[in-house]
């Protein structure tokens, strides 16, 4: 395909390149609403992981083991299935199962465990001896959170938040089948359906180079808070 | 001041109780420097986290100026441990904060003003000669540099006592030197009291008025640094003080030793000096007296509090019966002797 060819693609096909738009902006919506509310419950959830463990700052053996369960569960079941075990749930909070308000919801549930294994992770990594040194300084558990865990754990909690949100890229194709549109749908119904491979390429093209600016964008932050 | 009383620790490893500490009972006078020595796994951390209760002893009290820590609600406590400071061996501190905001955590956390907080950490950042690495972060200290940090940090809430868990064991001896030197310091300008336990007898000696030994647990002997090195009263805390001097013998020399004479060779002797031995130049004594030739080998003298103690390895060359006489005339100088060989 020489450039002239692509550029008369380009001129001949303005109502698939507005379809394509579009798309962008509803796999954007997806992966960063989806994201964000993954985090805002999933590292509150990864840290109650994290501290109900054995020894951990407020131990807990048997929250520790519900929390966990679940977080497996969530974990478990293939996201193709909970896109549709979770229809009558989407209903439910959005009041339609289709869309991408709709795709959001079964995305961010996905999510939220996927994050809080990530962020007990990350708070693994950080030295027992500092959470020691705050206590023997005199701080309260929540401060211990605040001032040492989360800060100290920030560089994997970014690292964590890249793989998730590339992996919800990845999840949010899938959200076609609930007609929630997207760039994975695009490629799917045109290229999978039509065969056409063209636009098939195009949305991979786009998905890629989406996917390398997360993981870069992602780098760069990690690199601007480690200290390590 | 703070009191040790009766404390046990026992953790459980399965069903297996392994008893940490047993019957701990130790008395740490307001101002002074007071070291607890003993080998890995003696018990020695597990004693010092009992004082700010970061392991909570399984029986017993310990008391800082009268008040029982382990009586305290968790309020209490949190307030109390503020006026105990802690350093440790591997710094403990925050990756994510520069300098200054290290030393000044604990202010933070407990609330106090961000103008205060400047001047008190700029105070303490020029006591430990870092007031040029405010803007720096930990990682890119070197070692004391880091101790030095983490001093300053603990003495943020003006504590009362300072704990030091194997403060210097990642340093090395000159760096060390530098730390104690700012713990003595900071020990003397400011009144406070300071606990510290190593494995390194150069640490005690450096700079504790007392000391007590602690083995599997137990609490083997404690008092004057100068009467325990010098007259120590139990085999273990004799065997700890020969173990930190321990000399072995060279592996050339080794395979050159025999258990019996032979023709042409000279024994090998270990020589101990305690707080017992005549305090007399001995070895050039013997020497000219005998008429034989003292080589030594190696040795390992120390003086702490007016004594002189220590063990050397020599050969002594000359003809049988003048080495006899020479190791008879030593132990009547209470210098005890051991005749580890004959080389060739």
């Amino acid at each position: 395909m020489s450039f002239n060819a692509v550029v008369t693609w380009w001129a001949e096909n303005t109502r698939l390149i507005e379809l394509l738009v579009s798309s962008l902006w509803e796999t954007l919506i997806m992966v960063f609403t989806s994201g964000f509310i993954g985090f805002v419950v999933g590292i509150p959830l990864g840290v109650l992981l994290h501290l109900s463990k054995k020894n951990g700052l407020l131990e807990s053996t048997s929250l520790n083991k519900i929390l966990g369960v679940v977080v497996n569960i969530g974990r478990s079941i293939p996201f193709i299935i909970l896109l549709v075990a979770l229809i009558p749930v989407t209903r439910f909070i959005v009041g339609s199962s289709i869309g991408t308000a709709a795709a959001i919801v079964p995305l961010t549930i996905g999510a939220i465990p996927f994050i809080a294994r990530l962020v007990e992770g990350a708070l693994l990594e950080v030295p027992a001896g500092l959470v020691e040194a705050a206590q023997a300084m005199g701080a309260k558990p929540l401060q211990i959170i605040k001032k040492v865990l989360l800060p100290e754990a920030l560089p994997g909690i970014i690292n964590a938040a890249t793989i998730t949100l590339v992996t919800l890229v990845g999840y949010s194709a899938m959200a076609g089948t609930v007609g929630g549109g997207g760039l994975g749908d695009v490629g799917i119904r045109y290229g999978y359906q039509r065969f056409d491979a063209t636009v098939m390429m195009i949305t991979i093209v786009i998905l890629v180079i989406l996917v390398q600016l997360i993981q870069s964008l992602g780098d760069y932050l990690v690199k601007r808070v480690d200290h390590r | 001041m703070i009191e040790i009383k009766d404390v046990n620790k026992v953790f459980y490893q399965g069903n297996k109780a392994i008893n940490a500490l047993s019957d701990i009972n130790l008395t740490i006078e307001q101002g002074s420097i007071f070291g607890v020595i003993g080998s890995s796994g003696a018990g020695k951390s597990t004693l010092i986290r009992c004082v700010n209760l970061l392991e909570r002893p399984t029986t017993g009290e310990v008391l800082l100026d009268g008040v029982d820590l382990t009586k305290l609600s968790d309020q209490e406590l949190t307030n109390t441990r503020r006026k105990i400071g802690m350093i440790f061996q591997h710094f403990n501190l925050l990756s994510s904060r520069t300098v200054f905001n290290n030393v000044a955590l604990p202010l933070e956390l407990a609330g106090v003003s961000k103008s205060e907080i400047k001047t008190k950490v700029e105070d303490l950042l020029a006591l430990v000669g870092l007031a040029e690495k405010r803007d720096v972060y930990p990682a890119n200290l070197s070692g004391g540099q880091k101790q030095r940090v983490a001093i300053a940090r603990a003495l943020a809430s003006d504590p009362k006592v300072l704990l030091c868990d194997e403060a210097t064991s990642a340093l090395d001896p000159a760096t060390t030197i530098s730390i104690l030197e700012l713990l003595r310091k900071i020990n003397k300008e400011l009144n406070l009291t300071i606990l510290l336990i190593t494995h390194e007898m150069a640490v005690v000696k450096g700079i504790c008025q007392e000391v007590a030994i602690i083995g599997g647990g137990k609490l083997v002997e404690n008092g004057l640094v100068g009467d325990i090195f010098a007259h120590p009263k139990t085999e273990l805390a004799r065997d700890f003080i020969r173990s930190t001097l321990d000399l072995s013998i060279p592996a050339d020399y080794q395979e050159r030793l025999h258990s019996t004479r032979v023709e042409n060779s000279y024994p090998l002797i270990r020589l101990e000096f305690t707080g017992a031995s005549v305090d007399a130049p001995v070895i050039s004594h013997v020497a000219r007296e005998f008429n034989i030739d003292i080589s030594i080998l190696s040795s390992n003298m120390d003086y702490v509090g007016g004594v002189k103690f220590g063990l050397m390895l020599a050969e002594f060359i000359g003809p049988d019966a003048c080495a006899e006489k020479a190791i008879e005339y030593l132990k009547q100088q209470k210098i005890e002797l051991e005749v580890l060989g004959y080389v060739i």
